[in-house]
């Protein structure tokens, strides 16, 4: 906490927004990850939000990742039988991982994280205009 | 309120806290813009304003127990959302840049004549 709390605010905005980004990252990365059962395919993940008092009358209220969870969609089960990883019946299996969805995911991360810096630039613009004054 | 500077700065000097306050709590909708079930707050202004420019001459008082009509508590009020989600969140981040935007540009404003004042009174103190 400290005299600034917008910077407090903005800071927890763009820690959230980017651990949202690398959820997204590992994600896409991971969607052709194919695996020999349907236990060991990753699991895609996906943070939830959280608002917390960011001081002490509840008026500010800053941004927290409560969790990372895994999805529960089941994997996709494809017959590859001359895959490497293909089981006993020839089946591989390959995360759900919705590509489309990721993206937009990914977008609006991105532009809550510009405007968590524009936040940071124009609070800091104001409170340096404010240190500056009478001189 | 007592002291006489406060009445030299006017109503610019009560203003500054709460436009600070205002924008701090727009700071808090833009970053639970995707927080679930968050509701996005914003200060009654005119109101809280309207009072404490009606209080730059404070009411005596005569006893400890006396109200000088001096109790700013800003006024929170939820907003309404124009396209409700489905998460429950209440944030539209488009009003609230918006409003994030304006509420700085009014705190510059209040801060400049602030600032005019302030050289003013250096002027008079220092005499040059």
């Amino acid at each position: 906490m400290s005299n600034l709390p917008i910077f407090d605010v903005a800071g927890s905005a763009l820690q959230a927004q980017s651990v949202r980004l690398n959820t997204i990252a590992s994600n896409l990365a991971n969607a052709d990850s194919i695996a020999s059962s349907p236990d060991a395919v990753y699991k895609p993940i996906e943070p939830v939000f959280k608002a917390v008092p960011a001081s002490a009358d509840g008026s500010l209220t800053g941004v927290q990742v409560k969790q990372i969870e895994q999805t529960n969609a089941a994997p996709i089960k494809r017959y590859e039988p001359g895959h490497p990883l293909a089981d006993a019946d020839g089946y591989v299996y390959a995360p759900d991982v919705d590509p489309v969805a990721q993206m937009v995911n990914l977008i609006s991360a991105s532009r809550n994280y510009q405007a968590g810096v524009e936040m940071l630039n124009t609070a800091k613009d104001l409170a340096l205009a404010t240190l500056t004054m009478g001189r | 309120m007592s002291n006489p500077l406060t009445s030299y700065f006017g109503v610019s000097a009560v203003a500054m806290p709460l436009r600070d306050q205002r924008m701090k709590l727009i700071a808090s909708n833009l970053a639970n813009a995707d927080t679930p079930n968050y509701k996005a707050r914003d200060i009654a202004f005119d109101d809280v304003l309207r009072q404490a420019a009606g209080t730059a001459a404070p009411l005596q008082t005569t006893d400890a127990r006396h109200m000088n009509g001096l109790n700013l508590q800003p006024q929170l009020f939820e907003r309404t959302p124009l396209q409700p989600s489905l998460d429950g969140n209440t944030v539209d981040p488009d009003i609230e840049r918006a409003a994030y935007g304006r509420a700085a540009l009014e705190y510059r404003a209040s801060l400049s004549f602030v600032e005019s004042k302030t050289r003013t009174l250096m002027t008079a103190i220092t005499g040059e």
